[in-house]
C-alpha cells in the first residue's frame, strides 16, 4: 500500500510518498493559498491513503479526504522509523519549536512547544538574517566562523532585531552578532529540552536542523550528540505517511 | 431611532450603547457556534441557552427591580467573598464575568499590557461602560489574592464604591486570625450597606441555601464521572458560570432538574461523547463567561472535559459550611474557615491543591489533566511546576497551556491539545 503524508507548515509544505520506505518527497513554499499548493503537489500522484499534519492540517485534510495527525505525533513516529533507538526529538520549524520525549514503545511521553511568540523558532533566525542582510545559509556560516559572540539581551524577536541594528551601527562584528543570535535560539530550545527531560539519542528535525551552527550549539549546550536525518525538513510528512499506513490516527476515513 | 426595552434600560444605566451593541452582536454567533452546535445536549441546558440569549436583560431587570425598593446589589470577582452575608441581609450578590477579549483593549489604555486578561477584561467592562451588572451594583468587593487585582481595585475605586477583603498568604494561626477578622468586618460592611442586621437566623438560612446549591454541583460532578459522560464540559462550565451571578434558589432548582435528567442518562448509558472518549480534567485559572475557548478546542478535538479544578468549578462548590450551629459567633468562625479552604494559588504553601487535582482526576477517571494558565498569572504559572511534579509522581499525564482570551494562538493550542490527546 502506498500512503501519502502531507505537512502543511507555516512556511513550506512537504510531501512524502511511502511504502515501507520513502518512495519520493517534495517541498514547496506554502504561499498564500496553501490548499492549491497541496493540490498541485499531489497532482498525478497515486496513493491509497493520505494523512495531513502541520499548522494547516484542519484546513487541508477535509478538502483532500485525508485524516489528520498533530506534528508532534508525526515527528515521534518518523524519528522511531529512521532511528529505532531514538528517545527524543527536537524540531525547530518555521513558526514553532518543539521538544518531544519518546517512551520505550515509541509513543510521546512528554512534549513542549514554544508559546505564541517567535523566539526560538526559524522565524526568529530568518528575521535576524535579514537584519544582517544575509541569506539563511550565509547567516549560519557567518556564525560558525565567529571567534567570539555578543550576548543579545532580548529573546523577543522585535527587541532583538533593533538590538542587532544598533550593534551593526556601533560597528560590531557581524560574525559575533550572528553567533549570539544562534545562541539565543539554542538557549531557548535547550531550556525546553531540559524541562521535557530528554537525555540521549536525540533526533534533530525540522528546517532548523539544516543549520549546522544550531546543531553544534545544541550539542554543546545539552552536552550530548544529536542525529540529523538526511532530509530533516520532511520528517513530519514522513511520520504522517507512516501513520496513514498504520491507520491509527483520528479522523481516519 | 427607537430603542428596545432592553436598550432603554441599558441607556438609563449609563451603558455605552454602541460598543455594548457590538459586544452583544459578537456574542450571539459565538454562542451558536460553540454551544448550539453540540450534539445530544441535555434538555436542562435549555434554561441556560435562554439565559445567555438575554444575558444582559432579564437578570439585570431583576436586579433593578430589587434596587427600586432599596435593595442592594453586591458585585464580586472571587470565590473568597462570602456570598452568604449578602443573601442573609437581603442583598443580591453577583459574580462579575470578565472573560472576553472585547473589553481588553479599552483596559489597556490604562493598565499595563502584561497584566492577566481577567484583570484587564474586568477593568475594561467598567471603563468602557459595557457591563450592566457592574452598573447595577452598589458595591464592588475585591480581594487581595493577587497583586495585579489589588492595584486594579484601587483604580476601579475611582469610579465606583469598592471594598477590599484581605486574604492572607498563609493559612497558619496568624493567617486564620486575620481572615476571621476580615470576614467579620465584611459582615459589618454588608450590614451597613443594607441597613439590615445579620442574625443567626437569616445567616443560617443563607448558609443552607448556598450549601444546597453546592450539594447539587457536587452531585453534578459525580455524574460527570460516568463513562460515557452525560454532559459536555462546556455545558457544565456554563451552568457553573451562570450560577455565580444568578439567584441561588433558582440555580439549585435548575441544577437539580439537570442532575435528575443526567442521572437517567447515566442509567441508560447515554452520553454526549462516545464511550471511551478521552476524558480530561481542567485545572488552573478561572474561566469567566464567555471564556469557553479551551473547553471548545478540546471537545472539538474529540475529548470530553469531565471536571474543572478551578474557581469556576470545584473551588466554587467543594466545601460546605456546617449547618445547625445555633450561635452567630460560631457560625462566623465556621464560615470563615470554609472559605479559607479555597485552594487558590495565592497561598503559600498550597499543597492541598495538588492533592485536590489528583483526587479529582482519579474520581472523575480522567485520562489526563490540562493545566490552564492565564498568561501573566504568575501565581498559577509558578504553581504549575509543582502540579507538573505531583502529577508525574501520581502517573497522571499533564499538559500545561498558557493563553489569554484572544484567538491568535488557537492554532498552536489546537496542535498541543491534539498531540496530548493522541498521546493518552
Ligand atoms: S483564582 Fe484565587 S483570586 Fe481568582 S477567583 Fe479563584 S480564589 Fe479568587
Ligand atoms: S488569574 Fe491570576 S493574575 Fe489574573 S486575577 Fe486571578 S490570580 Fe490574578
Amino acid at each position: 500500500m502506498t500512503t501519502a503524508g502531507l505537512d502543511v507548515g507555516s512556511r513550506t509544505i512537504k510531501l512524502v510518498l511511502f511504502d515501507n520506505g520513502i518512495l519520493s518527497s517534495a517541498v514547496t513554499d506554502s504561499g498564500l493559498k496553501p490548499l492549491e499548493r497541496c493540490r498541485r503537489l499531489l497532482h498525478n500522484k497515486s496513493f491509497d491513503k493520505l494523512t495531513v499534519t502541520g499548522y494547516g492540517r484542519d484546513l487541508v485534510a477535509p478538502e483532500l479526504s485525508g485524516a489528520t495527525i498533530s506534528e508532534i505525533s508525526a515527528q515521534a513516529v518518523a524519528a522511531r522509523f529512521l532511528y529505532p533507538d531514538s528517545a527524543g526529538v527536537i524540531d525547530i520549524g518555521g513558526q514553532d519549536s518543539k521538544v518531544i520525549r519518546l517512551n520505550p514503545g515509541g509513543g510521546v511521553s512528554k512534549f513542549e512547544m514554544n508559546d505564541r511568540c517567535a523566539a526560538g523558532t526559524g522565524k526568529f533566525l530568518e528575521i535576524m538574517a535579514r537584519a544582517l542582510e544575509l541569506s539563511i545559509d550565509e547567516f549560519a556560516q557567518t556564525a560558525l566562523d565567529a571567534e567570539r559572540s555578543v550576548t543579545l539581551n532580548s529573546l523577543c524577536t522585535v527587541f532583538a532585531e533593533s538590538e542587532v541594528v544598533s550593534l551593526i551601527n556601533k560597528g560590531e562584528d557581524a560574525h559575533a552578532i550572528a553567533l549570539g543570535l544562534h545562541q539565543s535560539v539554542t538557549t531557548r530550545v535547550a531550556g525546553m529540552a531540559r524541562r521535557v527531560g530528554v537525555s540521549d539519542r536525540l533526533v534533530f528535525a525540522g528546517g532548523g536542523a539544516r543549520n549546522p551552527c544550531l546543531r553544534r550549539l545544541l550539542e554543546e549546550r545539552l552536552g550530548l550528540s544529536v542525529t540529523v536525518p538526511e532530509e530533516p525538513q520532511i520528517t513530519a510528512a514522513l511520520g504522517a505517511a507512516i501513520i496513514a499506513a498504520s491507520g491509527k490516527n483520528q479522523g481516519e476515513q | 431611532m427607537t430603542l428596545t426595552a432592553n436598550e432603554q434600560m441599558w441607556k438609563e444605566m449609563g451603558i455605552d450603547l454602541e460598543s455594548h451593541g457590538q459586544l452583544m452582536n459578537a456574542l450571539g454567533p459565538i454562542y451558536g457556534e460553540i454551544y448550539l452546535s453540540q450534539q445530544n445536549r441535555p434538555q436542562g441546558m435549555g434554561f441556560y441557552d435562554f439565559v445567555v440569549g438575554d444575558i444582559h436583560g432579564i437578570r439585570v431587570k431583576e436586579l433593578r427591580e430589587h434596587s427600586k425598593d432599596g435593595g442592594k446589589v453586591v458585585a464580586t470577582y472571587c470565590v473568597f467573598v462570602p456570598e452568604e452575608f449578602c443573601w442573609a441581609a437581603g442583598a443580591i450578590p453577583v459574580s462579575l464575568c470578565a472573560g472576553t477579549q472585547f473589553s481588553v483593549p479599552v483596559a489597556e489604555e490604562v493598565l499595563p499590557r502584561n497584566t492577566c486578561a481577567l484583570i484587564k477584561s474586568s477593568y475594561g467592562f467598567k471603563l468602557g461602560r459595557l457591563c450592566p451588572y457592574v452598573q447595577a451594583s452598589h458595591l464592588i468587593v475585591g480581594e487581595t489574592t493577587c497583586d495585579g487585582k489589588k492595584k486594579m481595585f484601587e483604580l476601579l475605586a475611582e469610579q465606583q464604591p469598592v471594598y477590599v477583603m484581605e486574604v492572607p498568604n498563609k493559612r497558619g494561626t496568624a493567617g486564620r486570625a486575620l481572615w476571621q477578622q476580615e470576614v467579620r468586618d465584611f459582615k459589618a460592611k454588608i450590614e451597613e450597606l443594607t441597613g439590615n442586621e445579620i442574625t443567626a437566623e437569616n445567616l443560617g438560612e443563607a448558609i443552607k441555601k448556598v450549601n444546597a446549591r453546592r450539594r447539587e454541583f457536587r452531585r453534578l460532578s459525580v455524574l460527570r464521572s460516568a463513562d460515557p459522560a452525560p454532559i459536555s464540559g462546556k455545558d457544565a462550565l456554563l451552568a457553573t458560570q451562570v450560577s455565580m451571578y444568578d439567584d441561588v434558589e433558582r440555580q439549585t432548582q435548575m441544577i437539580t432538574a439537570l442532575n435528575d435528567e443526567l442521572e437517567e442518562r447515566v442509567k441508560k448509558g447515554e452520553g454526549v461523547a462516545p464511550k471511551g472518549a478521552k476524558r480530561i480534567l481542567i485545572s488552573g485559572s478561572p474561566m469567566a463567561i464567555p471564556n469557553w475557548k479551551l473547553h471548545h478546542i478540546a471537545e472539538s478535538a474529540g475529548a470530553v472535559i469531565v471536571g474543572e479544578e478551578s474557581c469556576t468549578g470545584s473551588r466554587f462548590y467543594n466545601e460546605l459550611i456546617p449547618e445547625g450551629i445555633g450561635y452567630l459567633e460560631d457560625m462566623l468562625t465556621a464560615l470563615a474557615d470554609r472559605y479559607l479552604k479555597t485552594n487558590c494559588a495565592c497561598f503559600t504553601p498550597n499543597t492541598e491543591r495538588l492533592d485536590d487535582i489528583i483526587k479529582m482526576a482519579r474520581d472523575l477517571k480522567a485520562d489526563g489533566v490540562i493545566h490552564y494558565n492565564l498568561q501573566f498569572c504568575h501565581t498559577y504559572a509558578n504553581e504549575a511546576v509543582q502540579v507538573d511534579r505531583a502529577l508525574a509522581e501520581a502517573g497522571i499525564p499533564l499538559l500545561r497551556v498558557e493563553t489569554d482570551y484572544s484567538d491568535e494562538d488557537a492554532g498552536q493550542l489546537k496542535t498541543r491539545i491534539d498531540a496530548f490527546l493522541e498521546m493518552l
